[in-house]
């Protein structure tokens, strides 16, 4: 598209049709209790749309074998539809180039990685910093490497509306800082971090970055390099593609100059029982058989959401994010657990004497799926002093109607467990 | 309460707003913490043994309206139970919760029956056996201090 057709569509303000888009996801029609579905979990897991589910069939159907193998047909076939998909992925964060897009299993292995190959070299004392608001995912994989480097671990406090302390921030950051790894949008609470702003405090004083993307790219248009950050990562099934694929991105001097994570076939050169090559980049990092139908599905999923654009989707469900807000706080002895200014769409609530477990289950029987319990987020659930909350995360697919829905069987829950 | 009756029934519903033996015991013979991962809920029981006899049984903790209920309910039922006793009606809810209760003598449930319903809500009937769970581990000889549903 050119660049004063996109001008003028932007400039238009299109009216989201969201009756078309739900035609994408044959799921949004099925029935759970005798009643259509209204998934509020995207979260947790979105759905699939069919441009995504055909592009996996037909994978299978017509052009499967194995990549970067075979002479024969199929496997080059197979070979192009993954490498295609690296393509796609790397026009969707706007990496600056494909070796820079490493096939992972998601997120979770991705910062896996990261620390155990990137970090491998921090030494006892040297410090990570990482936020309040992080998902388990982003804390375990470094008190992981605390016991095998001896680093320290340093949390970014968060105020009551669950946004970051930038001061507490630039004060964490020292001499001994090797790393900052911060999530762009928190699963539970929905805050949008000033990720940018972030990545500049530490470059100031030549730290690298990881973001955490996971719940940023199915909501925000991600462009790697206008961020500058040095590591992102982010998992496929909630970007509407399959899951057990997602992608690290890195800078490729860090790719360069980082070990590989593990050893296998197709990540190598040459090898001998004395000495082993390692491939290039990002093959280096991607041992064995990889998962060519997922990053075929999470190509497909990235072009789709290309083809939406995504501007108009984020103001849509900054539109059903607002009036959720405002439907949700009528309900009386319900309190919103993050209140940012900045926020993506995600509604995470308690209500008085109603365990959120219990409503995970009286609003299933209503046909609402939402997700009951402490995210993954338990550091967090603690600054509350919650043990879990419920949330109803939003889609783009996502309806005005499927948040009254919401409503009043929240109230319908409350009059049972009275 | 439209379909929701089999798990939600007023007998549970009660012991949720008022449940029994819902308190600290500073001098219990037996701590033990109870973890269920999926949900982060967890329950601090405690025991009084005197000889193989419990003589008290409490518990702390907030949890959901099932996990509460159970609780609750199992504590009133296993007071002045022996030891041995107890483990055999755990194995009992036990099999009453994973559906797994073929010839079991209903008499020996009694009230707890109720909780059968739950086999239709696979993902809460950790929420039920949780309270379970930590008792059977804190009558056991080597007692350890913290359990898990997982």
């Amino acid at each position: 598209m050119s660049a004063i057709a996109k001008t003028t569509l932007t400039a238009a303000t299109p009216t989201w049709d969201v009756g078309r888009v739900r035609q994408d996801f044959p799921i949004l029609g099925e029935l759970v209790h005798g009643v259509p579905v209204a998934y509020l979990d995207s979260a947790a897991s979105a759905q699939k749309p069919r441009q995504v589910i055909e592009a996996v069939d037909r994978l299978y159907r017509h052009n499967y074998g194995n990549v970067h193998r075979g002479v024969h047909a199929l496997s080059e076939r197979a070979t192009a539809a993954y490498e295609g998909a690296r393509d796609s992925l790397r026009r969707f964060i706007n990496a600056g180039s494909r070796q820079e897009i490493v096939f992972v299993r998601g997120a979770t292995e991705g910062i896996n990685l990261v620390a155990q190959s990137f970090g491998r070299r921090f030494r006892p004392g040297e410090q990570v910093v990482l936020s309040m608001m992080e998902h388990h995912a982003n804390i375990v994989p470094w008190q992981l490497l605390r016991e095998q480097t001896g680093i320290e671990l340093k949390v970014i406090p968060i105020n009551q509306a669950g946004e970051l302390d930038l001061e507490a921030y630039q004060r964490l950051l020292g001499e001994r800082t090797r790393m900052v790894a911060v999530t762009q949008v928190s699963n539970a609470l929905g805050t949008i971090n000033p990720v940018r702003r972030m990545i500049e405090l530490a470059h100031a004083e030549n730290i690298p970055v990881l973001v955490d993307g996971a719940q940023a790219v199915p909501h925000l248009r991600v462009d790697v390099q206008a961020l500058d950050c040095d590591f992102f990562v982010f998992s496929g099934h909630k970007m509407f593609g399959p899951t057990g694929i997602g992608v690290l991105y890195a800078k490729e001097r860090w790719l360069e100059e980082m070990p590989p994570y593990q050893g296998g076939g197709d990540m190598i050169r040459t090898v001998s029982f004395e000495r082993t090559t390692f491939n290039d980049l990002p093959y280096k990092f991607e041992a064995g058989t990889p998962h060519i139908a997922g990053a075929v599905g999470l190509g497909a999923a990235a072009e789709y959401l290309e083809a939406l654009d995504m501007d108009c989707a984020g103001r849509y469900e900054h539109e059903l994010l607002e009036y959720g807000s405002a439907r949700l706080q009528e309900i009386p002895g319900l309190r919103l657990i993050g209140t940012a200014r900045e926020k993506a769409s995600v509604l995470s609530f308690v209500i008085d004497d109603v365990h959120p477990h219990d409503l995970g289950t009286i609003l299933d029987r209503k046909g609402i799926a939402v997700r009951a319990g402490h995210h993954c987020a338990m550091p967090l659930m603690q600054f509350y002093g919650v043990p879990a909350t419920a949330r109803a995360s939003l889609a783009f697919y996502n309806t005005r109607e499927e948040i009254d829905r919401l409503c009043a069987a929240l109230t319908w829950a409350q009059e049972v467990l009275a | 309460m439209s379909d929701l009756g089999d798990l939600y029934q007023e007998v549970i519903l009660e012991h949720k707003r008022h449940p029994r033996n819902h308190r600290p015991m500073p001098d219990a013979s037996r701590d033990v913490d109870g973890h269920n991962p999926l949900c982060g809920d967890h329950i601090h029981l405690h025991v009084k043994l005197k000889g193989d006899t419990i003589e008290d049984v409490s518990f702390e903790g907030a949890g959901c309206a099932i996990s509460t209920a159970s609780a609750s309910m199992m504590t009133e039922r296993v007071k002045g139970m022996q030891r041995a006793e107890a483990r055999t009606l755990f194995t009992a809810v036990h099999r009453l919760l994973t559906g797994n209760d073929a010839g079991s003598d209903p008499a020996t449930l009694g009230k707890l029956a109720i909780f059968a319903g739950i086999r239709n809500y696979p993902s809460r009937v950790k929420c039920a056996s949780l309270s379970w769970h930590t008792l059977n581990a804190a009558l056991q000889d080597d007692g350890e201090s913290v359990v898990t549903t997982e």
